[in-house]
């Protein structure tokens, strides 16, 4: 496709350009959505079937690196949404710093979220492999928190998958905002990798609830 | 249409097929309609592939004891059929190929919405196929195409790894193609091209985005599980290891019922565009048409259930999922009641696609009926699992889908080519056709009825007359489908020139040259007329002075 300034052959105008693109990716969003149900879907099964090994098993998870990254997802989608403002507002050297906040933040949660993983890999947690839930389990409830474990691990992995490809999204980003490409009357793939991200985290704010918090009081 | 001499209509000089040169110009591009050529290559490689198993298993079920094979390779036959035939023929068949190169045309647009997005998503389809070949060249697959748990996940000693990855990885390329055609119907139609302008096939295509980009992740999800419970040995769908096999029935069905829709309302949209063109005469019923494309895909969604009466889920379900089975009928019944009320005192021709028009019709009918059937809980017990099963599914995906994709091949092949076909061979091969599916897939109605299972690689003697009937017909189906084969390749070259409005069609695509530009219209188009209205459209050069035209037979 030949593009005459940011303006692609297929379209009439700017402003369709973007009403299209920004359509594109809440109509990928709503596919996201569907896709992470059949997760949440297994998930609600599977606790309302075995709930005490569940709420056992999910104390096994440390409540502090999850309620840290928790508190480092919302930092990175306050400073993504002012990446998208200062995008909209010709804020060009504000623009590449959030931007780079929020890669900073995206690898911190990345970086906690892979030393949980060891700590589980330790402890024997990782389904499949030499699992073993607690010492002197009985075969039951250890297949039945290797459930639990599969689900943290599909349900965190499919989420850690989402944030590296969105902080491939931001090196792309910023390479482009450092050239300056971004202005107030262009800035559809900042506002649409922005949709993205806020997407990832709120993915994350009902991951939080349903693995670490399940028996805590 | 023999009445438009073609000695009068010239190709156009440069058209999207002479535009550029080259091996790269057709791999790299991202002209939809070249997309289309594309995936049109493609689904018929599988459908081919496809055709090849039933072949066998037709041959196979000649005689009670079974022919040509073994029980566990007669296992492997059917399961690969259904892989090849869903997942790579019937899904992408009818959006991918006619509606990747009308949509666009038909709304007044150059382009879909993101001509990228929409190679990338021929792309996977390729990846997804090469993974599925893989997996059908070294061990086969024997799980049956709906992939049930633990017999995939634990049990089976087929190739099942890389089929799931290679229908997992397919799946993106179906989400894509929705996501695409949702985005273009909603910012790319031309000035005036109002949504209740909209000819009925983009209605169509537009239902079936919506289950593409809701329900297609949802199998994709549960493959993903599956595949990961065989690979890493996990328990989400094994009872020993206490997981529930019958999520993954509700979780596959949530998508593969859907699908069912995404492979029928396409066809219908064919069938809405071919029945006004051969009728002279306006749709009957335009928004009602429209609007039960949408509440099949909507209602589609809530019915999953029925396709698992036998397996214990609660009464009150079961029930429920009945009557919302139920419902489904009436946009159906809608659609059909509005063709034939098109047809009444039209001035119809039987030109090759209305014959497939007619013939989809009837085999619809049938299959749809026979639907309430199995919809029925005390008699799904009875037939669950026969033949009657295959029969019914077979009318409404072969009988409806296949008929109203090759219907459509006939009647936009001028559009596409910018040539016509042989019109007596392709009148032959359409009659073929109905007569080869009616003689192959009506008596499993009655097999299935007289108790005889489905999957099974031998059968009672006394069932062996119907079977062979079965096998009879499907030579004959097989003929009609390679007799187009050969005369579509053939009228590429040797065809006379079609010019831009053979039918004569009031739709945009009409109003461009056949084949069209690379940009579709030299002046983008604006809309002033409705649609289908035949009673209005001096250019046609139809001759409407006065009274409409009387229908044949007509008093």
């Amino acid at each position: 496709m030949h593009r005459t300034g940011e303006l692609y052959e297929q379209y009439r105008t700017l402003e369709q350009q973007r009403e299209t693109a920004s359509l594109g990716m809440w109509i990928f969003l709503s596919t996201e959505v569907l896709f992470f149900a059949g997760l949440f879907m297994t998930y609600t099964l599977n606790r309302s079937t075995y709930p005490d090994i569940f709420s056992e098993a999910s104390k096994t998870i440390k409540l502090s690196w999850g309620a840290i990254n928790t508190v480092v997802l919302i930092g990175s989608s306050l400073t993504m949404a002012m990446a998208v403002w200062a995008s909209q507002t010709g804020k060009k050297k504000a623009l590449t710093w959030f931007l780079i906040a929020t890669l900073v933040l995206g690898t911190v949660f990345l970086g906690i979220k892979s030393v949980e993983y060891h700590d589980k890999y330790v402890e024997h947690h990782i389904p499949g492999w030499n699992f073993q839930f607690e010492p002197g389990a009985d075969a039951a409830t250890n297949a039945h928190a290797q459930l639990f474990f599969s689900l943290y691990f599909g349900m965190t992995g499919l989420h850690a998958l989402h944030m590296i490809i969105g902080a491939g999204l931001l090196l792309w980003l910023i390479r482009e905002s450092l050239r300056g490409r971004f202005t107030p009357e262009y800035n559809t793939p900042v506002e649409n990798i922005g949709l993205y991200w806020h997407f990832v985290d709120i993915v994350w704010i009902f991951l939080f609830p349903l693995l670490y918090l399940i028996d805590r009081h | 249409m023999s009445a438009t001499p073609a000695a009068v209509n010239q190709m156009p000089r440069e058209h999207y097929l002479n535009a550029t040169w080259g091996i790269r110009s057709w791999l790299l591009t991202t002209d939809h309609k070249r997309i289309a050529l594309l995936y049109l290559a493609s689904v018929t490689f599988f459908f081919f592939i496809g055709g090849a198993f039933a072949t066998m298993i037709r041959i196979h079920l000649l005689s009670p004891k079974g022919l040509l094979v073994t029980p566990e390779t007669y296992n492997k036959l059917f399961t690969m059929h259904g892989v090849a035939m869903i997942f790579f023929f019937l899904i992408p068949s009818i959006p991918a190929v006619l509606g990747n190169f009308l949509l666009p045309i038909m709304i007044g647009a150059k382009d879909l919405a993101f001509p990228k997005i929409n190679l990338l998503s021929w792309y996977i389809y390729l990846v997804g196929g090469c993974f599925v070949l893989y997996s059908f060249s070294t061990g086969g697959l024997d799980t049956g195409w709906t992939f049930y748990t633990p017999l995939s996940s634990v049990y089976s000693n087929s190739a099942v790894t890389p089929a799931v990855l290679g229908v997992f990885i397919n799946g993106f390329s179906s989400i894509l193609t929705g996501l695409n055609f949702i985005v273009t119907v909603h910012t790319m139609r031309a000035p005036g091209m109002t949504w209740f302008r909209l000819p009925l096939f983009v209605w169509a295509q537009y239902a079936t985005s919506i289950i593409f980009i809701l329900g297609t992740p949802v199998i994709a999800i549960t493959l993903l599980l599956a595949g990961l419970e065989r690979v890493f040995h996990l328990g989400f769908f094994n009872p020993a290891l206490g997981g529930d096999p019958i999520l993954f029935q509700h979780l596959f069905w949530f998508y593969s019922h859907p699908a069912v829709y995404i492979m029928i309302l396409p066809a219908m949209g064919v069938i809405s565009e071919i029945i006004p063109t051969f009728a002279r005469k306006p749709i009957f019923g335009y928004s009602f048409i429209a609007g039960s494309s949408i509440a099949i895909a909507v209602i589609g969604f809530f019915v999953w259930a029925h396709h698992m009466f036998v397996t214990g889920e609660s009464t009150y379900a079961a029930l429920t999922f009945s009557l919302l089975s139920y419902l489904v009928a009436i946009p159906s019944a809608v659609k059909v009641f509005n063709w034939t009320s098109t047809l009444y005192k039209g001035s119809i021709s039987y030109d090759t696609p209305m014959l497939y028009a007619l013939g989809f019709i009837g085999l619809f009918l049938i299959g749809g009926l026979t639907g309430l059937f199995l919809a029925c809980l005390g008699l799904d017990i009875h037939l669950h699992d026969t033949y009657f099963v295959i029969a019914h599914f077979h009318y409404i995906m072969v009988g409806g889908a296949v008929m109203g994709y090759v219907g459509g091949l006939h009647y936009w092949w001028p559009k596409i080519t910018g040539k016509l076909y042989p019109e007596f061979l392709a009148r032959i091969a359409a009659i073929t056709l109905f007569l080869g599916f009616n003689l192959t897939f009506f008596p499993q109605f009655i097999l299935g009825y007289l108790g005889m299972p489905r999957r099974y690689a031998s059968y009672p003697p006394e069932f062996q007359v119907l079977n062979v009937m079965s096998t009879a017909g499907a030579s004959i189906l097989a003929l009609g489908y390679l007799l187009p084969m050969i005369y579509l390749t053939w009228s590429m070259r040797y065809g006379a020139i079609a010019g831009p409005n053979p039918w004569p069609g009031t739709g945009l695509e009409w109003r461009t040259p056949s084949p069209p530009p690379t940009e579709n219209f030299d002046v983008t188009p604006e809309v002033t007329w409705e649609p289908y209205d035949y009673d209005n459209r001096p250019d046609l050069g139809l001759d409407v002075s006065g009274a409409p035209a009387l229908a044949h037979g007509d008093d």
